[in-house]
């Protein structure tokens, strides 16, 4: 009853995932032929980085800016000296630590529930055969199209009932598994796991979840690392829902804390931006770390998607 | 793309056909088999537990808050269909409505050609691609209320950057925030900074996907790089921009942060409201107001209008050439059969 059929067609199962966005380079391919193609090419992609980057550069300028210089013409163009008294006065208005921290809990926590939860789902979705499958997969489908600004003004009356207004739990429990990670990782899964490999374990005696812990995760390692990042971002930088819920001003997290600084010291805008760069940093360096899976990881996730 | 095509079936069910168990069982002995794969329903079950908690039952509550008038406090009182009734005559709604659709399309239309411009320039052997992605994917992975609050400084009336750029050229200065159609503009430049680098990545890949003989044989024809572009590389990416429409659209019509942190402390969506959108109207409603029923109806009227676009984007998109992708799963079909071949 073993591997016999399977053995030639794991192998070609073996190097799909993932691998749809990084093909060996063509030279012949793509636009860019004769130096004066790759010099036109060239300039277009940088002007169009200075475009996408210009914004970080114009907030760590106006972060170390004197209100003066901000609201002043002509602007300046390059970095003041006010940076330590912006800070300053941010931490003065808002406890920023306090924030940091509770949006490192959400984030952490989410990232971390996410990637237990959805790997779990997406094992067995993806190497076991069990009553109703099919149809529990094709709900768990469907609910990628319910949107989530449907049902703001319900949550909240329910966040209310289980008193869990201003908690942080109110973040992380409810965004704690998700389909698109099940449906990542089972993609992931399905090829990068075989067959024979989870048998050897059955025949010594190991059940699902040791299966699981011993085989499932270390073999989806790259999966996990992406949606653990991608989930860390997204709920970094989530804003609707916490501004609903968060009404306690000790217990914000940092957007809606950055939110509420913007609205109330609107002439301060030198801490304002300082207060930005702290939202903002932290998270493109998380993403930079992670950018070569992550990158390659979306563009496949649509494709096939 | 090449992955979507349909593979042979032929060898498909052994590969994902399980050796530890088969449906045959659980159609002979239900309860028994039921029981025997509590592991798996364990591991199913956080998902469908918290959407049901957390997904589907507000879902239910919103349509019945939907005719009801509450503010929060007390019980709700059924008013059957008067908030759609007054829905459907409220000036303000169809304002947020005509902003909403507006600023999707100035910034959707210019935003998926750029990317594609992007992903086409970037496609090929250039030196620093990476580097290129990542300066290009940045934008999207940042808090949008930080950058939201700096596009807010760039365009203000009076002291932004631009404005003084103009007033520099010795032209006009603008009202970004000030006026109709500048508000406009300025939510839709702060849409698109965000959102451009993340399709053009997306149809890179697709581009990647597509084989290298058809471009060969284009240029062995003679096809200069604008007929390749437009002859080869849309038509075949047509499933991948069909994607990027469709999340732009989802994207677009929830449109909240940029509008609600442009104007913050201030009028929400600016002045004469030109920059209030449908989900911002809601939020207005439902938790400035505290009309709990009437946030809900314009949550059901979102909705309805996303449905509506799904289906006009699907049908435009992929109607033109007799629909080359039909979103078969292939596995399930496969899996059906699989059982039987390892049983036997």
């Amino acid at each position: 009853m073993t591997a016999t059929p399977t053995t030639t067609n794991t192998a070609a199962a073996l190097g799909r995932p993932g691998a749809a966005a990084d093909q060996p380079d063509d030279h012949r391919r793509g636009p860019a032929h004769g130096w004066v193609g790759r010099l036109v090419t060239h300039v277009c992609l940088i002007v169009g980085v200075v475009l996408s980057i210009f914004p970080f550069y114009w907030l760590l300028v106006m972060s170390t800016s004197t209100n003066a210089e901000i609201f002043g013409y002509p602007p300046s163009l390059w970095f003041g000296g006010n940076a330590l008294a912006n800070v300053a006065s941010v931490f003065s208005n808002v406890d920023m630590l306090r924030a940091l921290l509770n949006t490192v809990i959400v984030a952490g926590g989410t990232a971390v529930l996410v990637m237990l939860f959805d790997s779990l789902a997406a094992f067995a979705f993806a190497k076991y055969e069990f009553p109703f499958k099919r149809s529990l997969f094709t709900v768990m489908l469907a609910t990628f199209l319910v949107p989530g600004s449907l049902s703001l003004v319900p949550s909240f009356v329910l966040m209310a009932h289980l008193g869990w207004i201003g908690g942080l739990q109110a973040l992380i429990v409810p965004g704690a598994a998700n389909a698109f990670g099940i449906f990542l990782l089972r993609q992931f899964a399905t090829g990068s796991i075989p067959n024979e490999v989870i048998d050897s374990a059955r025949v010594d005696g190991a059940g699902f979840f040791r299966t699981w812990w011993s085989i499932a995760v270390p073999m989806l390692r790259g999966g996990l690392a992406f949606l653990g990042i991608f989930t860390f971002i997204t709920a970094w930088n989530d804003y609707v829902w916490p501004l609903i819920v968060l009404i306690d001003p000790k217990g914000q997290t940092l957007q809606v804390a950055l939110a509420g600084l913007s609205s109330v010291n609107a002439t301060d805008l030198g801490a304002v931006m300082a207060g930005a760069v702290i939202s903002v940093f932290p998270l493109i360096g998380v993403f930079i770390i992670g950018s070569r899976h992550f990158i390659a990881n979306i563009a496949a996730g649509a494709l096939k998607g | 793309m090449s992955t979507k095509q349909a593979p042979p079936t032929t060898s498909i069910p052994a590969v994902v056909g399980t050796p530890t168990s088969s449906i045959s069982t659980a159609a002979t002995g239900k309860r028994f088999g039921l029981r025997r794969f509590w592991p798996q329903y364990v591991a199913i079950a956080p998902f469908y537990v918290l959407f049901l908690v957390f997904g589907l039952f507000p879902i239910v509550f919103s349509i019945v808050l939907s005719f009801t008038d509450w503010d929060g406090v007390g019980s709700p009182a059924f008013v059957g269909l008067a908030q759609y009734q007054y829905l459907l005559g409220d000036p303000r709604f169809w304002n947020a409505v005509a902003n909403t659709f507006l600023i999707w399309i100035m910034s959707t239309v210019p935003m998926l050609f750029l990317a594609l411009v992007l992903a086409f320039l970037l496609h090929g052997n250039i030196r620093g691609k990476g580097l290129y992605r990542v300066a290009y994917f940045i934008p999207n992975v940042t808090s949008m209320v930080a950058m939201a609050i700096v596009f807010g400084s760039v365009f203000s009336d009076g002291f932004g950057l631009v404005n003084a750029a103009l007033r520099a050229l010795g032209a006009d200065p603008v009202g970004w925030l000030s006026s109709y159609w500048g508000i406009k503009v300025t939510i839709s430049v702060m849409v698109i900074w965000r959102w451009t680098g993340y399709n053009a990545i997306i149809y890179l890949a697709g581009l990647q996907s597509i084989s290298t003989e058809l471009y060969d044989a284009a240029k062995v024809d003679g096809a200069n790089t604008w007929q390749i572009f437009s002859r080869i590389t849309v038509p075949l990416l047509r499933p991948v921009i069909l994607f990027t429409v469709i999340t732009s659209t989802i994207g677009g019509l929830g449109l909240f942060t940029e509008p609600q942190i442009l104007f913050n402390g201030q009028a929400v969506g600016g002045p004469d409201e030109a920059g209030m959108t449908i989900v911002l109207y809601q939020y207005e409603q439902a938790f400035n107001q505290f009309d709990f029923g009437y946030g809900s109806a314009i949550a059901w009227m979102l909705f309805i209008f996303s449905v509506v676009f799904a289906i006009i984007n699907w049908r435009l998109l992929s109607e033109r050439d007799g629909l080359k992708t039909p979103r078969r799963l292939r596995t399930p079909r496969a899996v059906r059969t699989a059982p039987k071949g390892v049983d036997a």
